[in-house]
């Protein structure tokens, strides 16, 4: 198992860094280049939400991203210190209402295996993204 | 990412290079939010550089869509690369936006 750490300010300018990161995990976790694509939508879409409504868009604070190499996985556990989740608001939205936005949580769960919000931590919200080598075979 | 806005006969060609992304579509948005002010009847969006499309690229197309329906115009992309149709098909908008292979054909179908 191999554990990579990226801690950086939660800037959208540096969103380009974390998905060069993740896709070239992906790469070397074996992903077909379509999954490298959806997975690392995911955790920029994942990030973006970060910013947007745990930071409210403030550029200057802190985002840990923990990368886990397994033998059949690529797991991305994602950190803020910002703003609870209110869970009961992080749902799909109904594709056929078209509209500007909320379509983040959409690819997120379209891409990732699974999706694991965790608000009950003191402080701040950790999120758990996971995707398989090989598709579970309950999926 | 860079965006770039040309005239051929009475269309606006706004040909974006890069990644669209929270980070960059705010350009882009304002660019075709001062097209669909001035009730610019026929835009086209020119995709072939662009490698990369978020949510919020997303929304800024949608929204730009949305905005010329209001005054009957018309707003279509053209020349979208695996990557970007990817994201349109996941979010089921390749049904919505009229979606051309070329430049040329979208230029025709205005």
């Amino acid at each position: 198992m191999s554990e990579i750490e990226l801690r950086l300010p939660s800037d959208p300018k540096l969103l380009k860094i974390i998905r060069a990161s993740v896709s070239h995990l992906c790469e070397i976790c074996g992903f077909a280049e379509d999954e490298r694509n959806a997975v690392t939508l995911a955790v920029d879409e994942a990030v973006a939400n970060i910013i947007k409504h745990t930071y409210n868009s403030a550029n200057n604070k802190p985002i840990v991203i923990f990368f886990r190499v397994l033998d059949d996985r690529l797991q991305v556990v994602l950190r803020d210190f910002g703003n609870k989740l209110d869970l009961s608001k992080i749902k799909s939205r109904n594709l056929d209402d078209v509209r500007p936005g909320g379509l983040g949580v959409h690819f997120i769960k379209s891409a990732m295996d699974e999706v694991h919000y965790d608000n009950t931590l003191e402080v701040g919200n950790q999120l758990t993204l996971t995707k398989y080598l090989f598709p579970k075979k309950e999926k | 990412m860079e965006v770039r806005v040309d005239d051929r006969d009475s269309v606006k060609i706004v040909e974006v290079e890069g990644e669209v992304d929270l980070y960059s579509s705010p350009q882009l948005r304002k660019i075709l939010l001062d097209l669909t002010k001035k009730e610019q009847k026929a835009i086209l969006v020119e995709l072939s550089k662009v490698k990369y499309m978020d949510s919020s690229g997303i929304a800024t197309l949608v929204e730009a869509l949305q905005q010329t329906s209001k005054y009957s115009g018309k707003l279509k992309l053209a020349n979208l690369r695996d990557a970007v149709r990817d994201v349109f098909e996941l979010s089921r908008l390749d049904k919505v936006f009229d979606i051309y292979p070329t430049t040329e054909d979208a230029l025709k179908a205005f």
